[in-house]
């Protein structure tokens, strides 16, 4: 009963914050705002999920869920990593598109 | 000779433990595969690493992940209010934070802390310039924020592998 209450709870949460990075995705007015939603969609909005699957595992099978532990791990290596990559691009494309206004004038 | 065939012994110990949590199984089998997947990924991945590193200070590692945790909820939720609020009032702008690392893994592990604590992403690591830019979502003070930076999670960052 208690590990249910703490694995909805979990899975609550988890999907409150996924669904505020989306808003945030749609709402913020420009691409380096835009940003900010996913990051936080992946920080603790997957990993309120990945907690909830942990305590669910843990507390039904034989074992700890460790396999959620992995998941955590590897999505915060990864989610820093996309964002960045994003963010240079943009940088990037945007730093041409200045250079060639100045050249057009 | 060892030294050759284990060119990282704590990469290879990190690379069997993450193959048995996702194997959920320890038999002698699964722990041969992922002996022989951590012996031969770091052989194969060599050109991409950086300069070793060494944890000096394990303590105030784990001391910085936990202020991480936690700052991470705490920033998640203000961004959670900001998001929802009203977008035209947001003063977002780009910060850059000048960098006293030199290591370069180091740095970039800076770069992912920032981009973890919502409110705040890396945009470019400048290496010529030893400076992280930074874009923020909602900020009055430039300054403060490179000030927490520095203080809550470089000088912890640069303790751990001293450097």
């Amino acid at each position: 009963m208690l590990v249910e209450l703490i694995t909805s709870a979990l899975v609550l949460i988890g999907a409150t914050f996924a669904l505020l990075g989306s808003i945030g995705l749609a709402r913020l007015p420009d691409f380096f705002s835009r940003l900010h939603g996913p990051t936080k969609a992946t920080t603790l909005g997957v990993g309120s999920v990945v907690l909830a699957s942990l305590v669910h595992v843990s507390a039904n099978e034989p074992g700890l869920g460790v396999r959620e532990l992995a998941t955590m791990v590897f999505l915060f290596i990864t989610a820093p990593v996309s964002a960045h990559m994003l963010a240079k691009a943009a940088l990037g494309e945007r730093r041409r598109r200045e250079a060639e206004e100045k050249a057009e004038e | 000779m060892m030294k050759r065939l284990v060119p990282r012994p704590l990469l290879t110990f990190t690379i069997l433990v993450l193959w048995l949590m996702l194997a959920s199984d320890i038999s002698v089998g699964q722990v041969l595969l992922g002996t022989a997947i951590g012996l031969v990924i770091p052989i194969v991945t060599a050109p991409f690493w950086p300069e070793r590193l060494r944890i000096v200070r394990p303590l105030v590692g784990i001391r910085l992940f936990l202020v991480l945790l936690y700052d991470i909820v705490v920033a998640n939720l203000r961004v959670a209010r900001l998001v929802l609020g009203p977008t035209d009032k947001l003063r977002s702008q780009f910060v850059e934070v000048p960098l006293d690392i030199d290591d370069r893994f180091v740095a970039v592990l800076l770069g992912s802390v920032v981009a973890l604590t919502p409110g705040t992403v890396s945009i470019d690591i400048d290496r010529t310039r030893r400076a992280l830019l930074v874009h923020a979502l909602d900020l009055d003070d430039p300054d403060e924020l490179v000030r927490l930076i520095k203080t809550r999670y470089e000088v912890p960052l640069k303790e751990t592998f001293g450097c």
